[in-house]
């Protein structure tokens, strides 16, 4: 990766951060402190990673995401906005009565969502069981699924692992979002799930665990889950929560809730400066 | 007339969606562990790259099987009634219901009929959960004839459909040559003025003993099919009322949520009618021989009977 596509994405991920606030501020409700820390991995997947075409969000040989960890949607909204899949200004009526984005992701009424989603453990399914269509079909297209590391105490999670390790899924990659935080409190002490890589391994994938914020890495472990064969791939992706806002970063309180007026207009002021810094720089 | 089959329908289901299979090559099968006691098994041996074993993990299960649909295939999601709609129940309602996806969920063994391994296994509460899911529709087919028009309805609809199966093996009642199945049409199989007895799935052949011997006794019974319980034949149920007064539901399920609250619940609002229901009183199942427990729990032919006699005050 060069600099200016280093460049390119990191102020993507800024405008992608901008819409996480913006959408949860609307909504007076949402999760910014996931969505914000998963930023740098939809843009990459969006920007870079996917074979996708959003004048085409149905073509059936394009590359699929779950976002099984659905309570970030506002991430996944403010991603496929900056994409082209809808419009900017839906993300201010996120949450709100009528509109086509739900409080967690809806397949039915929004283009670019892959698969409804939200009740915790079980996006991961849906995709493996997608994995296993395109295998069955002998198609080459790919599949991601984005978990968080508190939902990985799901049993669910496992089963599904299970299962894509046993039928060798090799066109399926796993993303945790490791930003260590869970609405009661670190996951360490409120459920456990560590050592992630370990269990990923032990379910017969091939893990890389990487600094989930930094593009660099996460080109390298997409790059490493694409070569990967005979496995499926999961990518331990350490980040910070809230990331980009500087009062909410590693905060739990962070979790579920939105900024009000004011700690809006300080995200906004952040986020447009970091945006500046980026294009002067 | 066709012929009598005396098979228990999840035979004929398993022969029903393999024989589907050869001309949609998008049908597939997913199992839990039980492909012989579900008989997909009949599926599996004759196509095993569309048969998919998810292990002892109903849950992922249903979600592998919300992934397929999206991806065009048609799935046929098996296991006992009380692991596909009782423990996946959230999976279907979440990963199935929710985005409306084209999965069908079908749920074996269920009912006390399962028998000896007792009320753990003996699932009466399936059809109140899947029809409390939007968008669900939910067959319990009664016989051979039937299960096989059931299975083919089930895969030309596009959405969720849940199908139940029996265990035991039943006498065929629909064996007329100019049967029809349309999901959502209740079958008449027999016309009656003074009652009706609307009854479903395995309680049908059990209901039809029952009207043929109501019949001895000098009282006219009709006696309605109900294979589709959701979307409910309101047409035909509403006509019995009025036509007929009181009914007697007969379903192989728990009296909560079933058949029998589906008939009353509607008639309580358009016709005011009696609706007496006959099903599992609010109780757990036991062990014991099949038979022995269907009549335990009434839900055989004298029963009915004597349940229509009493109704009527005869």
């Amino acid at each position: 990766m060069n600099a200016q596509e280093r460049k390119e994405l990191q102020l993507t991920a800024a405008k992608v951060r901008l819409g996480i606030v913006e959408g949860t501020f609307h909504a007076k409700s949402g999760h910014p402190g996931g969505s914000l820390s998963s930023a740098d991995l939809f843009t990459y997947l969006y920007f870079k990673e996917m074979n996708i075409d959003p004048k085409e969000p149905k073509a059936p040989n394009r590359d699929r995401f779950v976002l099984s960890k659905g309570h970030c949607a506002p991430g996944l909204y403010s991603v496929l906005a900056q994409r082209g899949y809808f419009g900017e200004e839906e993300l201010q009526k996120l949450r709100h009565i009528g509109a086509m984005l739900q409080g967690h992701p809806d397949m039915k009424g929004t283009p670019g969502v892959d698969m409804s989603s939200g009740s915790l453990g079980q996006g991961i399914s849906a995709a493996v069981g997608m994995a296993l269509a395109a295998q069955m079909d002998q198609k080459s297209y790919r599949v991601y699924a984005l978990l968080g590391d508190g939902e990985i105490e799901e049993g669910q999670v496992w089963e599904a692992a299970m299962f894509a390790g046993h039928h060798k899924l090799s066109n399926l990659c796993v993303i945790v979002d490791n930003n260590g935080l869970q609405i009661d409190g670190p996951v360490s002490q409120v459920g456990g799930p560590e050592p992630i890589d370990k269990k990923f391994e032990a379910f017969g994938f091939e893990v890389m665990t990487i600094d989930g914020n930094d593009f660099e890495e996460i080109e390298k472990a997409f790059q490493a889950a694409r070569t990967c064969s005979g496995k499926p791939f999961a990518i331990v992706a350490k980040t910070v929560k809230g990331k980009g806002v500087s009062y909410m970063e590693n905060q739990v309180g962070w979790h579920g809730k939105a900024p009000n007026a004011e700690e809006y207009a300080i995200a906004k002021e952040e986020l447009t400066k970091t945006l500046e810094v980026l294009e002067n720089a | 007339m066709r012929e009598i089959v005396k098979k228990a329908t999840r035979e004929s289901f398993g022969e029903a969606i393999t024989a589907l299979a050869e001309t949609n090559p998008n049908i597939v099968v997913l199992d839990a562990d039980l492909a012989e006691a579900t008989k997909t098994g009949i599926f599996k041996k004759k196509y095993p790259e569309r048969f998919i074993d998810c292990g002892i993990a109903e849950c992922n299960m249903v979600g592998i099987a919300a992934g397929l649909a999206t991806c065009g295939k048609v799935p046929f999601a098996a296991s006992f009634a009380m692991f596909s709609a009782g423990r996946a129940f959230e999976q279907v309602r979440n990963s199935v219901g929710y985005p409306h996806l084209n999965v069908k969920i079908v749920g074996s063994h269920a009912g006390i009929s399962v028998g000896e391994d007792g009320a753990t296994h003996q699932c009466c509460e399936d059809i109140a959960l899947m029809r409390s899911i939007p968008g669900m529709v939910v067959l319990n087919p009664a016989d051979h004839y039937e299960m096989q028009a059931a299975v083919k309805a089930a895969a030309e609809y596009q959405g969720p459909v849940y199908i139940r199966l029996g265990r035991l093996a039943v006498e065929s009642c629909n064996n007329n040559e100019d049967y029809h199945f349309e999901i959502g049409k209740g079958i008449t199989l027999r016309e009656g003025g003074e009652i009706t007895v609307i009854a479903t799935g395995l309680m049908v052949s059990e209901a039809l003993k029952a009207v043929k011997a109501l019949e001895e006794d000098g009282i006219d019974a009709r006696l309605i099919d109900m294979h589709t319980v959701k979307p409910l034949d309101k047409e035909l149920v509403l006509k019995a009322a009025k036509e007929t007064g009181r009914i007697v539901t007969v379903e192989e399920h728990s009296v909560m949520g079933g058949l029998g609250e589906a008939v009353a619940s509607y008639l309580s609002e358009v016709c005011p009618t009696q609706v007496t229901k006959i099903g599992v009183q609010d109780v757990f199942g036991h062990s014991g021989p099949a038979v022995d427990l269907l009549k335990e729990f009434g839900l055989c032919a004298d029963n009915i009977r004597a349940t229509v006699k009493k109704v009527l005050g005869k």
